[in-house]
């Protein structure tokens, strides 16, 4: 015989600040949780998202990044000539060698203050190569011209950055002429420019990396062999997107941790509070739970029963919490890729099976936290109980 | 002066839209060092007559005059001292606290004061000793029988040497023999050691006991014994 | 005090209740006591860097080297005591994921202007004459086992190959912003693998006067503008401060995350505090009878709640406090000389001060208003 939700329903609200007490202090629990989770969710779907599963990228054969990475020109054309390369529809293969640096920008308002800001001197073919990235205002820079394009991240974060406006690195003075969406990933906080014009400003006569195109998306294997066996480079070769997504590296596991650290001590923490208050709503039904007893309700029923009070009272809480956490969903942060030592700007990303976890934990703290006074509920000597 | 005067004491309940007129012009004195048994059907206002004394509750019009005091005009900040001074209360379900021992129960009334660690000791032994319970004093509630709670009751209540004490229905819950203890115990300290005590109660025993007994019906007074002793 | 027999008693009625409750406090400190020590470790090595060593990298970005000519140079300007350089190595260690640092310094004049990089003399001794020596922090050896005398390759990434370093000291740094987990090699050595490129990454310049920084930074960066490579000089300290901002806005997410447990715990805390005061109101109704005024009886609350947070606050700020002790934790390197300080400590007690006031105030409110008589009613 099951005990009716309205019994549950109606003593909770005997006690309504209690349970509101109770309830909050899960929903806060369960904020922060979706919260440090949507943090490295942004900054994974950020990296994830950067690269291709279609494209490849290569490096100097050693090198863990872009930035210590140098490919010679010559290296460059025995790349392009790969029939592991697509060709595009212009009939050009889809190759683009490129130069990777760093330049200082100051952030607005603290001059000293500056961030390591990636500045990627592409070939003309990056565009088409990377098939998620598209021009959102104005122009792609012309060739031969010291005209750099702007990731939409970095717009609103340094100044100069408006199309028409001066920024000034490497000595220069490089007109911006556009910005550009990447799907959100990392590439947005990227300045590109031509990478013969960053060449001789930067790094003389090398490329930091070659990305292409695979002819055969699933020849990868087979491609990475070839050009890592072929005795006139030194090069390694990277899928492009699991090279980017494993830069999250260090700061990935830091956030996890972190994120995983501190909700559950503060899950404890609220699960402490929720065994407080069943028991003492099992105290204080006391008379109530014999009678249920006494007209025939089982044992296991109340249990069930106040275990269903908890668990709801809880879900209320992970519900509440969940809604706390829901703004903070698109809110751009900064951190730095230490894989690459530039700056990557990101959204926090609060998916929905986060906040479906985020419940669920929530209704995993009530079911702990009511068990051991839902069960001395259970067994009550009834007597006992009649007579208090 | 009567230590008690009450004066043309009227006091109405309104509970929803019930109005219960308790008192309708009671006037009453209780001498000091008397014993007074308050008799009378259920909801005669005995209790509210003792709850009036003790401050507890005001009388929508009148005097309560305890010691030269009108408790009826006193804030409910000036009446914490007062009671803790002048009232001794004993309730029917002993309100012991259940986390304190008999020695501390009693102890209690004494924490207002500002006596000694070892005044207080030396007051609360004392009482224990006049309830003949003090080979009990580190004893918690739950280990006491009914009549030994009642009797640890009384000597919280006279611990503090008030000027009054006032208990409702003491032998309600008690059986034959705690009841007859309890009784004679009381009957002791007026006495022997001169207490004013007011008992309300249905117990006919308790009547005897007393030098005074007042029969309340409906409110109102109607008639007093003078029991001699 | 003449109540704490009463106090203790009360915290006594519902044992498991009370210890739950300082669990829960003492859990909430202990995350408080983390993460504000986070911002303030952050914010101490922000501010490291002698006044009088000034920093020269490359204008163009930190990536970019400098010619070691530069050197000479720079020495020979007024205010300028020494002149050292250093190179950023990045090189890994067998499959190793942790990361650590490595440099290759001008050892001689760069362990003279680093006085908080503190060695036993003979080590420091045995790797100043030898090229392919190598000294390494405290912390490598007990990650790794290595030991003085021990032969250690690491793979170039940058700089491509197998390096093979003798490990001649480990060193001591006496500022914990100098990270205990580095591995500092010869500039001589780097040099002679580069074939004598005769570049520098950055210099580290030593002045007489600290008030001369700015200035000095100034006649520097003057000199180099119109050569090939443009330099940027500024205090050591500035330099390290822009560091700490690459992690992003670490306080405002430990303010946030802080605040959020601080108040979850106050919600937990006066729970439970609300729900013994119900339990006890006939008491209450009784102890107002016998004369104890609604002040008492405040106090009464507070202390019971000041008990709870007291006991939460001792337990989890000492264990915060010795915890992070015990592991030597550094926050993967990120955060040396993570440390709680003092200041962390007050506050974690101002923290229970408020949670022992706001948890008591609902019970001794309502306690204040408890109508006597209907109480004792209820009770009997």
């Amino acid at each position: 015989m099951k005990i009716p939700l309205i019994y549950n329903a109606r003593s909770v609200l005997q006690r309504p600040l209690s349970t509101a007490f109770t309830a909050l202090g899960i929903a806060l629990v369960v904020a922060v949780f979706i919260g440090m989770l949507a943090l490295g969710n942004g900054l994974r779907a950020a990296l994830a998202r950067t690269g291709s599963d279609g494209n490849v990228l290569v490096l100097r054969r050693g090198a863990d990044s872009e930035l210590a990475s140098g490919i010679a020109r010559d290296a460059v054309s025995i790349l392009s000539a790969s029939p592991h390369v697509a060709i595009g529809p212009d009939g050009r293969p889809l190759v683009s060698p490129e130069v990777y640096v760093l330049v200082p920008l100051p952030r607005p308002g603290d001059s000293s203050a500056v961030a390591n800001v990636v500045a990627r001197g592409i070939s003309d073919q990056a565009w088409n190569v990377r098939a998620n990235v598209q021009v959102v205002a104005g122009e792609r820079p012309r060739s031969g011209r010291s005209e750099v394009c702007v990731g939409q991240k970095l717009i609103g974060r340094f100044d100069h950055l408006g199309i028409g406006e001066t920024l000034r690195f490497a000595g220069r003075d490089w007109t911006v002429v556009c910005h550009f969406s990447a799907g959100g990933s990392a590439f947005e906080s990227e300045i590109w420019g031509e990478n013969e014009q960053f060449m001789p400003v930067f790094r003389g006569e090398v490329f930091q990396s070659v990305t292409f195109r695979l002819r055969d998306a699933a020849a990868f294997d087979e491609a990475k062999r070839t050009l890592e066996g072929d005795q006139r480079l030194t090069v390694d070769a990277h899928r492009e997107s699991t090279f980017y997504a494993d830069q999250v590296g260090i700061l990935g596991i830091m956030l996890k941790v972190l994120a995983f650290g501190i909700t559950s001590i503060m899950a404890v923490g609220a699960i402490f509070g929720a065994v407080n208050t069943m028991y003492a709503a099992v105290s204080s039904r006391t008379p109530e739970i014999a009678v249920l007893l006494t007209l025939g309700f089982h044992p296991r029923s109340v249990l069930a029963s106040f275990l269903v009070e908890s668990a709801l009272i809880a879900a209320v809480g992970g519900v509440v919490g969940a809604l706390l956490a829901l703004p903070i969903n698109g809110i751009v942060t900064s951190t730095t890729n230490w894989s690459s030592f530039s700056e990557i700007a990101f959204s926090f990303r609060v998916t929905p099976g986060l906040l479906v976890s985020g419940i669920v934990f929530a209704i995993v703290m009530g079911v702990l936290g009511g068990f051991f006074p839902a069960r001395r509920a259970a067994k009550l000597p009834v007597v006992q109980a009649l007579r208090a | 002066m009567a230590l008690v005067e009450i004066r043309d004491v009227h006091k109405v309940f309104q509970r929803d839209t019930e109005r219960i007129e308790v008192f309708t012009g009671l006037t009453l004195d209780v001498s000091e060092g008397s014993f007074t048994a308050l008799m009378g059907p259920s909801g005669s206002g005995k209790s509210t007559l003792l709850n009036l004394l003790a401050g507890l509750d005001r009388p929508t019009s009148g005097s309560v005059r305890v010691a030269g005091s009108e408790v009826s005009a006193m804030t409910a900040a000036q009446l914490a001292p007062w009671r803790a001074r002048h009232v001794g209360f004993v309730f029917q379900s002993f309100n012991l606290l259940p986390v304190l021992t008999a020695f501390q129960n009693v102890e209690l009334p004494l924490l207002l004061t500002g006596l000694s660690k070892r005044e207080r000791e030396e007051r609360v032994r004392i009482a224990l000793g006049v309830v003949g319970l003090d080979d009990r004093m580190r004893h918690y509630p739950r280990q006491l029988s009914g009549g030994q709670e009642q009797r640890v009751a009384i000597a919280r209540a006279i611990v503090g040497d008030p000027t009054l004490v006032l208990l409702d229905e003491p032998t309600g819950q008690l059986d034959a023999k705690s009841s007859r203890e309890v009784l004679a115990l009381l009957a002791r300290l007026n006495s022997e050691f001169k207490k004013t005590i007011m008992i309300v109660t249905h117990d006919p025993h308790a009547a005897e006991q007393a030098t005074t007994v007042l029969h309340l019906e409906k409110g109102t007074l109607i008639e007093r014994e003078a029991v001699a002793r | 005090m003449k109540y704490l027999p009463l106090v203790l008693a009360n915290l006594g009625r519902h044992k498991i209740r009370t210890i739950l409750t300082i669990a829960s406090v003492t859990l909430a400190l202990f995350l408080f006591a983390s993460l504000r020590t986070v911002v303030t470790t952050l914010h101490t090595n922000a501010q490291f860097g002698s006044a009088r060593r000034l920093v020269t990298l490359n204008a163009t970005g930190l990536v970019f080297p400098l010619p070691m000519a530069y050197a000479n140079k720079i020495r020979a300007l007024p205010g300028v005591e020494s002149v050292s350089w250093a190179n950023w190595f990045g090189g890994r260690y067998g499959d190793s994921k942790q990361f650590f640092a490595q440099f290759a310094v001008d050892a001689e004049s760069y362990l003279a202007m680093y006085p908080e990089i503190t060695m036993p003399e003979d080590q420091k001794q045995a790797f100043l004459h030898e090229r392919s020596a190598a000294i390494i922090g405290r912390r490598l050896v007990d990650r790794y086992g290595w030991k003085v005398g021990q032969d250690v390759t690491l793979q170039g990434t940058i700089f491509p190959g197998d390096w093979t370093f003798t490990i001649r000291g480990v060193y001591t740094p006496t500022a914990p912003a100098i990270g205990d987990d580095a591995l500092i090699f010869h500039h001589e050595y780097f040099d002679e693998r580069l074939g004598h490129a005769g570049i520098a990454g950055w210099f580290i310049v030593q002045i007489n006067d600290p008030g001369a920084a700015a200035a000095i930074a100034k006649v520097i960066d003057d000199q180099f503008r119109n050569s090939s490579a443009a330099t940027k000089t500024g205090t050591e300290q500035a330099f390290q401060a822009g560091f700490a901002t690459m992690l992003g806005n670490v306080s405002l997410l430990m303010g946030t995350i802080g605040t959020a447990v601080v108040f979850a715990i106050l919600l937990v805390t006066a729970n439970a505090m609300m729900m013994s005061a119900r339990e006890r109101t006939g008491e209450v109704a009784v102890m107002k009878t016998i004369g104890f005024s609604d002040r008492v009886l405040f106090g009464l609350v507070i202390s019971e709640a000041g008990v709870i947070a007291g006991a939460g606050a001792l337990l989890g700020l000492g264990a915060a406090k010795a915890f992070y002790r015990a592991i030597n934790f550094n926050g993967f390197g990120f955060l040396p000389g993570f440390n709680i300080t003092t200041g962390t400590l007050v506050m974690g007690g101002g923290i229970a001060l408020l949670l022992m006031l706001a948890s008591g105030l609902v019970p001794a409110a309502r306690a204040a208003r408890l109508p006597i008589v209907q109480a004792l009613r209820r009770v009997e």
